[in-house]
């Protein structure tokens, strides 16, 4: 797994890459606390490039969504696609967060 | 047939992931099946690490078998504590963010998305067999 971030305007723009299993989730969730710490309250998760999310991948960013709530923040995702988009679907993932198509129309709404 | 035995701990993981796939790429199921099936092993995986021999170690003995017609068995089986992944009961899929906890998520994956689960007890063993078959036409994740 490998994580890159830019900042667009408010928003952090997270890329997440390869795969979050079980070894690699705790990884993502300590990195994207991180970013919490240092005052980060948008993120935009993109994952065109991840292949692979399980259950422990889900727990982890349910874990950082509800962080975000106490902090009124938010996370929204783009770009799922293959296997991440059925786990996403099968999960109820899918229903409770907001899903877009591309990067540019997640920025939009903010 | 094939199979390793790997101790029953996280870093076991990849390399049992890998087993499998190495061994389901063979049989000619498409890419989205391939992963389906990682999920699941890895689900089950990481349940009996997490929970089948608390505070002790242990071990874990996965195997694979094609059978006639492109079937595939994986097995799995445990010496832990006895635990029927069959008798767990759903998470609730509908709630929001607050409500929600992701217990119980791995183990929904796996009974959703194999085409055959079977799981027994014998010799104090936990035995889970995940069957899945190449040719095999609706896929839970469309219904």
């Amino acid at each position: 797994m490998e994580i890159s971030k830019k900042k667009e305007k408010d928003v952090l723009v997270v890329s997440v890459s390869g795969r979050i299993d079980a070894v690699t989730a705790p990884d993502f969730e300590k990195n994207l606390s991180e970013s919490i710490g240092a005052g980060e309250k948008t993120f935009l998760i993109k994952m065109n490039q991840l292949e692979y999310i399980s259950s422990a991948g889900l727990r982890s960013i349910l874990a950082i969504a509800k962080v975000l709530k106490t902090k009124e923040g938010k996370m929204v995702f783009s770009e799922l696609h293959g296997p991440v988009k059925d786990v996403f679907k099968i999960s109820g993932f899918g229903s409770i967060f907001t899903i877009y198509d591309t990067e540019e129309d997640a920025l939009k709404q903010f | 047939m094939q199979n390793i035995v790997v101790p029953a701990h996280l870093k076991s993981l990849q390399k049992s992931v890998a087993f499998v796939s190495s061994f389901t790429r063979e049989l000619g199921f498409d890419p989205r099946r391939l992963s389906e099936i990682e999920l699941c092993v890895e689900e089950v995986l990481v349940n009996i690490f997490n929970y089948a021999y608390p505070g002790e170690p242990g071990e874990v003995e996965i195997s694979c078998r094609s059978g006639p017609e492109g079937t595939l068995t994986i097995e799995i089986v445990d010496s832990g504590i006895p635990f029927n992944i069959l008798s767990s009961d759903d998470p609730d899929i509908s709630l929001n963010i607050d409500e929600r906890h992701v217990g119980g998520l791995g183990i929904y994956f796996v009974k959703q998305l194999m085409d055959r689960v079977e799981y027994r007890r014998e010799d104090n063993k936990n035995f889970l067999s995940m069957i899945n078959n190449t040719t095999a036409g609706g896929r839970p994740a469309d219904k």
